[in-house]
């Protein structure tokens, strides 16, 4: 089943001399984890916050499981999608639990399934619930806080996940740990996510499949495998050139994922 | 040695407490005879000052969460209340007597005017440096803008909107002395009386409450801050 399509869409902001999203289609199947790679600046943001509404088109149409996005109210749709910005974006005023319960508190869940979802997430995201659910931001670590931006994308049970370069603030360690973990929390879930980074390691690690751009285009869309071995073009080929590791693993037909 | 501003003020006290105090005495007779006139007028004081204070923040943090997305007219509005606010108070009380004639309303509009500024300036810094992130992940899990403003918006601009308030407070608990002048009541008359006929024990009544009154808002006032942003220094 398709989650998400994207068809010939088009933005541009002014004053830029290439477009930020230039007539970009893609199909994204459900339960797939798609790793959005390309350098600063060729409009990774802009493609997810095209699909939550947070910037809109100048053409072209998205659809979410068959339905056009347009038709939807921003506000439903947004609830209805796990997001996590690339600035983590936690609510300082708020608790670590209130942070979390930011989407249950927008659906009205009662206090105690929140409560309850909440440790849960906690835990999920290898945190411990009773230490940490009445934190504020300020005390937690970077990582920590990374995670908790996570756990609240997470807690309704999206069925798509927007993720915005979301181990960005994180030392190499302790991103591995995170990588692994939401491969983890990815797999046993069947939902639909998109990441964005611009670490080719780790788009080559998490992705099923890599969307490669460029100057608001998509070069290429394949498995890690596909691209090694056929990269669509000279840009994509010095790409991946550039981390021999990566290549190495799956030339050699190794477990790289 | 120096001695300490509290064993100076204990030495101060003492001196006025001694039983044949003269100096004392005036105070004491005047607290006998004018109790009930002196809590009147105490809460005359704090209630034109309370009452300005709440028009002038309606009207500050309202201009100013209006404004602050556009820089003609928050330049208007922030221009407009600055050169008011030039006016000595003395002068907009005189200037509003043919208008408004004398008492509390041209009193509370008088020190409104002195307390908008430091409040809508205040208002129109803290919503402009909101980090945009915070409200970008505040509409992209699916808060609608009414649920941004009040769940993440005024939370984090109410900070330095309280510190334009607490300025705004003490400045009109201050001025409200002036009110006075035109019949508005208040401790200013105490002064106003005690300079007319020259009862120095009046003028210091009176000013020594003003000062009291400041000093004690301003505490109540960081007190209550303190209890509000709690997760800054958590
Ligand atoms: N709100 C905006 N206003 C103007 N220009 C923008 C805005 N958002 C993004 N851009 C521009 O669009 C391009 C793509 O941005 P973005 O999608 O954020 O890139 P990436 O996430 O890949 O680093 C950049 O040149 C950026 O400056
Ligand atoms: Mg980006």
């Amino acid at each position: 089943m398709t989650a998400v399509e994207l068809k010939n869409v088009n933005k541009q902001f002014p004053g830029m001399s290439y477009k930020a999203l230039d007539n970009v289609s893609v199909t994204i199947e459900e339960g797939e984890f798609i790793t959005i790679l390309g350098s600063s600046g060729c409009g990774k943001t802009t493609l997810i916050k095209t699909i939550n509404r947070l910037y809109e088109p100048d053409s072209g149409d998205i659809f979410l499981y068959g339905k056009n996005i347009r038709d939807t109210n921003p506000v439903e749709l947004r609830r209805s999608i796990g997001y996590v910005i690339q600035q983590i974006g936690l609510f300082p005023h708020m608790t670590v639990r209130d942070n979390i319960a930011t989407i249950p508190k927008l659906l009205k869940w009662d206090k105690a399934k929140t409560d309850e979802q909440v440790d849960r997430l906690l835990s999920l995201v290898q945190l411990d619930p009773a230490e940490f659910r009445n934190r504020y931001p300020s005390q937690l670590s970077g990582g920590q806080q990374q995670r908790i931006g996570l756990a609240r994308a997470l807690i309704a049970d999206p069925k798509v996940m927007l993720l915005d370069e979301p181990f960005g603030a994180i030392d190499a360690i302790n991103r591995e740990k995170l990588q692994n973990e939401l491969k983890k929390i990815h797999a046993e879930s069947h939902k639909t996510y998109l990441f964005v980074t611009h670490d080719i390691r780790e788009a080559f690690k998490l992705g099923t499949k890599i969307i490669i751009m460029n100057q608001g285009k998509i070069l290429q869309y394949a498995t890690a495998q596909e691209i090694i071995c056929k990269p669509a073009d000279r840009f994509v080929k010095e790409l991946i050139q550039t981390t021999t590791d990566v290549s190495k693993d799956y030339v050699s037909g190794g477990e790289g994922i | 040695m120096l001695r300490s501003y509290k064993v100076n003020a204990a030495l101060f006290f003492l001196f006025l407490y001694r039983e044949e105090s003269v100096v004392m005495d005036v105070f004491f007779e005047y607290f006998e005879a004018h109790g009930q006139d002196y809590i009147g007028l105490l809460l005359g004081h704090i209630r034109i000052s309370l009452l300005s204070v709440l028009i002038a923040l309606l009207i500050g943090t309202g201009i100013g969460i209006l404004v602050y997305k556009h820089p003609i007219a928050r330049a208007v509005s922030e221009r407009a209340f600055g050169i008011l606010r030039i006016i000595p108070s003395l002068a907009v009380l005189i200037i509003l007597i043919p208008i408004m004639g004398t008492g509390v309303k041209p009193s509370v509009v008088a020190l409104v005017i002195l307390a908008v500024p430091p409040i809508l300036i205040n208002t129109v810094q803290a919503f402009q440096g909101l980090p945009q992130s915070m409200i970008e992940a505040a509409t992209g899990m699916g808060m609608s803008p009414l649920q941004t403003f009040f769940k993440v918006k005024l939370p984090l601009a109410f900070p330095l909107m309280y510190a334009g308030i607490r300025t705004a407070a003490i400045e009109v608990i201050a001025s409200a002395t002036l009110a006075s002048y035109i019949g508005a009541g208040g401790l200013g008359d105490l002064i106003f009386t005690g300079l007319a006929l020259l009862r120095y024990h009046l003028l210091i009544i009176g000013g020594g409450s003003v000062a009291i009154l400041s000093l004690l808002t301003g505490f109540v006032l960081d007190r209550i801050f303190r209890r509000m942003t709690r997760y800054q220094r958590a």
